[in-house]
């Protein structure tokens, strides 16, 4: 054991890659589903315990091939990537056995095993992401999630999943030529790639080549934010959801852009942050105004979706403004609320689409005007459905009025008091959505096309039931969320300039 | 013994007794009798704890439950003080007699979806438990939202389109101004007093200006939609296409005096009375509630239904409630605390009468209850009773509004004085025709007396009004008590 445990920060990146290079080789979905369950049921193990080990004695710094850095690549988990990788790993076990069902349902025998392999490689790149310390291996990592991400998407039962796979294509890979030039500028003024290197050296670069440091701030932002798909950067995300087979949308709606929220913060607080005084760009402005922006207009558009996958997936653009919003603030509690929301939204954004998945399953229909009295017929499954939603309002009880209450007082902290009535009012039009549906699917006459569905099978339901549970759970309990990320954000702050 | 029945204990025990309640009601879905036996079983059961608590409470303890701590600041945390005891007194009280009537109603009029009824009854007694016994601001927060959403399926129970329209409105209003108004008045709280208890005297002593305190103040009271003050009261109306027994209990009771209790207890825990009196931060509620005050009662006075026009007679006595709180002296806030009790008991007995009507003759408009008192005699009596009690004629009441009028003159309020005489005239000739038309048919409507015959309610309903028009006599006599209790806050 004591020869496994030091490298656990490779082992997180390299199982689920062995796991992606089987899957390729195998042609049987039972089989493929079988190893991507395995390898999914191990990575929480992997992940929390090297969250544990930064609680207890601080970061991990794992050299690859024994190299040092900043030559070598290092792979660095602080508190902040433990909080993520965690996360990405546990939404991944908790809907895995959803997959069987759904992707039997949704894709044709024969590229089944080939969905599972596309999974475990996109997890592998969204771990890696996470984990590494070098801004290039976070480059490649970034394009073999997005890469797979891509075919996932394409995957999808309906052929306008080739269109929008293309669309995502075409825009990722404009972010991801953005990134890699920021990256360049970086490297180009330090000469190092390794994160913790840039920062300590780009200080020292500051004054004489504070142009080119900006632009690589800039070119950095704008990558990673098609990525998250900050607005207006989000055209890509409506299409891809929707289309998409329903639980290659829960699994990409729970981690992806999550993952692209943590390299923003890592490169604004860890990299930029701390080399330079960020307080002179108005990049707290910018964020916030776009967040903002989201919040709004990506919930008004939701409320006027008939298909509910494109509505939830408009749903996320305003969530994500949210998480955003707290890296616009910057301050202990705003910054606490927004990585807070991290998790608390991809736990009820993965339920509400696992609900979804399952309304497919049963009713092969996600419109909404198709559904009505659904709940009649699938009690289980639009219960949990309604909690999740009331998370997305953010109604108390739930995990997402811890998020806002955060954001809140992180908005009151920088007297910025209209802030707070706009996260209140935005939660207002989240209201307005989910209502909207609350009201079809249980107020409604069952229509002849729901009236032979029902609560689909345990696999399915099991993981529904238990992130809408998360989604309670989480409103009480807040030791996991706010605990480890008021952490994290102390650490982060702790070293700004 | 003592320690399991300890006052503490069964704080969280009042909160609970109803939840377990709808937990268990679903079990007897097929069998109707046995489903009505545990809504009774429980309501009887709260009714007994809340009873018990009420004598440490008078002597002055003050128990509290700490449930458990979510993060800094937010806790759910229960504890009773005078005015919440009040508060659950009312409600589980008339909750009791309310499930007597819901029997009768609901089987008379052959309802659907009973169970997911009777369920839902039962949690939002839970969540008007958790409003009057919260020990913060968070956990009445908790529980005010609880009671919108768990109420929700009870409006749109009729399922048709007016009903699913009213849901909307009923939703959006109350969750709306909540989000959007109290919330940030929540938070704005925590920020500028570092914490959120309930504590005599407020919390926000010398902690902001006068003018923030006003900004505040209005927050917290168009924030809590439920105290249905013009112009957030849409949603109350609007409710009125519920069923009958839900209209009584929660709409006259449970959820509209969570609000204006929720009220009363923001300004004497939250602001402190003498806080907010001598910043002047009072004065525009007063005149604001005030003419809520006047204006609903007018508006009722042109409301040809019979339950909207009762509808607006609530929007019109709530308003007195929180003229009371806005006044903020003692006197005042007792006389509110009066009024919640007194026109809880009134209206929920207006209320029943109009359920009456409607479950025997199917009759919904004043103008077609010509005549309805000689065949509905014990019905209309008690509407009558009830009806003076809202006037506040003793020995149906009186004390509540006499004590408002003493606070106001006390306080020199002279406008809110004003208003609540004029309002008390409005208010008979609101409600007196009503009754009028029962008694004395005009001669044209050409129907012999000797036709009529006598066609009450089924029995249920009837105990249920009869037994809430004599509770408006015994709360004359037993005010005395009431004010003790009170005294103490």
């Amino acid at each position: 054991m004591n020869a496994v445990l030091p490298h656990l920060p490779a082992l997180q990146v390299v199982i689920p890659l062995l796991g992606a290079l089987l899957a390729g080789f195998l042609r049987r979905g039972g089989v493929a589903f079988a190893l991507a369950l395995a390898v999914s049921w191990i990575m929480p193990f992997i992940s929390g315990a090297m969250l544990w080990q930064t609680l207890l004695t601080g970061p991990i710094s794992y050299h690859l091939g024994g190299w040092e850095p900043p030559w070598g690549i290092e792979y660095r988990v602080d508190v902040l990537n433990g909080f993520v990788l965690v996360l990405v790993s546990i939404v991944g076990a908790v809907i895995m056995p959803f997959a069987r069902r759904s992707v039997a349902f949704e894709i044709e025998e024969g590229r089944q095993a080939w969905f599972y392999c596309m999974y475990l490689l996109c997890l592998t790149g969204l771990l890696g992401i996470t984990v590494t310390g070098d801004v290039f291996n976070a480059f490649v990592f970034l394009e073999i999630s997005s890469l797979s991400s891509y075919v996932l998407i394409a995957l999808g039962p309906d052929r306008r999943a080739l269109l929008s796979a293309f669309q995502y294509l075409i825009m990722g890979t404009i972010g991801a030529t953005f990134y890699v030039i920021g990256v360049g500028l970086l490297y180009l003024l330090t000469g190092s790639l390794n994160m913790v290197d840039i920062a300590a050296r780009l200080d020292s670069a500051w004054p004489e080549y504070s142009r080119a440091i900006v632009a690589a701030l800039a070119f950095v932002t704008v990558g990673v934010s098609l990525k998250l798909a900050l607005f207006p950067l989000h055209a890509w995300l409506p299409n891809g959801y929707a289309y998409a087979p329903s639980w290659a949308t829960v699994f990409l709606s729970a981690t992806a852009t999550k993952v692209a929220i943590y390299l923003l913060i890592r490169f604004y607080f860890s990299i930029f942050g701390v080399a330079i005084d960020v307080d002179t760009l108005p990049i707290s402005e910018i964020i916030i105004a776009l967040s903002v922006a989201a919040m709004f207009i990506a919930s008004l558009i939701a409320v006027f979706e008939e298909n509910l996958k494109r509505m939830l997936a408009y749903s996320s653009v305003a969530q994500i403004g949210y998480i955003t919003l707290g890296i616009g603030l910057a301050n202990q509690p705003g910054l606490t609320g927004g990585l807070v929301h991290i998790v608390n939204h991809a736990l009820m954004k993965a339920a509400l689409f696992l609900a979804i998945g399952a309304i497919f399953y049963r009713a092969r229909t996600v419109r909404l005007t198709e559904l009505a009295g659904i709940g009649r017929k699938m009690p289980l499954t639009m219960a949990a459905f309604t909690i999740a939603g009331f998370g997305l309002i953010g109604a108390p009880g739930t995990s997402g009025f811890i998020s806002k209450w955060y954001l809140a007082i992180g908005a009151i902290d920088k007297d910025w008091w209209v802030l707070v009535f706009l996260i209140m009012a935005s939660s207002l039009i989240a209201l307005v959505y989910v209502g909207r549906v609350l009201e079809v699917v249980w107020l409604r006459k069952p229509t002849p096309e729901v009236a032979r569905a029902s609560d689909p099978p345990p696999s399915m339901l099991l993981p529904v039931l238990a992130l809408a549970s998360a989604t309670i759970y989480l409103g009480f309990d807040t030791e996991w969320t706010v605990g480890v990320a008021g952490n994290a954000v102390e650490a982060l702050l702790g070293g700004l300039r | 013994m003592t320690a399991i029945a300890s006052p503490e204990r069964l704080v969280l025990v009042a909160v609970l007794v109803p939840f377990v309640g709808a937990l268990v009601i679903p079990a007897f879905h097929k069998r109707p009798n046995l489903r009505e036996t545990v809504t009774l079983t429980t309501a009887g059961l709260l009714c007994a704890v809340v009873f018990s608590l009420l004598g440490p409470v008078i002597d002055g303890a003050r128990p509290e439950a700490n449930v458990f701590a979510i993060a800094p600041g937010l806790a759910v945390a229960l504890k009773v003080e005078p005015l919440g005891m009040l508060f659950a007194l009312v409600a589980s009280t008339l909750w009791v007699v309310n499930s007597i009537y819901s029997i009768g109603y609901m089987r008379g009029n052959d309802e659907p979806r009973q169970t997911g009824f009777y369920v839902c009854f039962a949690l939002a007694l839970t969540s008007t438990i958790g409003v009057a016994f919260a020990g913060n601001l968070f956990t009445l927060f908790l529980f005010y939202e609880a009671l919108t959403l768990v109420t929700y399926p009870l409006v749109t129970h009729k399922g048709n389109t007016e009903a699913i329209r009213a849901g909307r409105l009923y939703l959006v209003l109350l969750l709306g101004t909540s989000l959007v108004l109290f919330l940030p008045a929540i938070v704005a709280t925590w920020v500028l007093a570092g914490t959120l208890n309930f504590a005599p005297g407020g919390i926000l002593a010398g902690k902001t200006s006068p003018a923030i305190l006003g900004v505040l103040l209005a927050l917290f009271v168009f924030g809590i939609g439920k105290a249905a003050l013009i112009p957030v009261h849409f949603w109350l109306p609007a409710a009125m296409v519920a069923p009958t027994p839900v209209s009584a209990l929660l709409h006259a009771v449970a959820v509209v005096k969570a609000g204006v209790f929720a009220v009363t207890k923001v300004v004497v825990y939250v602001f402190g009375l003498d806080t907010l009196r001598q910043a002047g931060a009072n004065e525009w509620l007063v005149f604001v509630a005030s003419m809520s005050l006047l204006l609903a009662s007018l508006i009722a006075l042109s409301c040809d239904n019979l339950k909207a026009r009762l509808a607006y007679s609530t929007v019109s006595q709530l308003a007195y409630v929180v003229l009371g709180a806005a006044i903020a002296t003692t006197t005042s806030i007792l006389g509110a605390g009066l009024q919640i009790a007194v026109h809880a008991v009134a209206k929920i007995t207006l209320f029943f009468c109009a359920g009456a009507i409607y479950t025997a003759h199917h009759l919904t408009e004043v103008s077609q209850l010509n005549g309805i008192g000689r065949k509905m005699p014990i019905t209309m009596l008690a509407f009558l009773a009830a009806s003076l009690s809202i006037i506040g004629v003793p020995p149906l009441g009186g004390w509540n509004k006499w004590t408002l009028a003493l606070g106001a003159a006390d306080a020199g309020q002279m406008i809110a004085l004003g208003a609540i005489m004029l309002s008390s005239l409005l208010s008979v000739g609101y409600l007196l025709p009503i009754v009028a038309r029962g008694f004395f048919p005009s001669a044209l409507e050409g129907e012999s007396s000797k036709g009529t015959r006598i066609k009450e309610a089924p029995l249920a309903c009837v105990i249920a009004l009869g037994c809430t028009a004599l509770l408006t006599v015994a709360l004359f006599f037993s005010v005395g008590r009431v004010e003790q209790l009170l005294l103490g806050l």
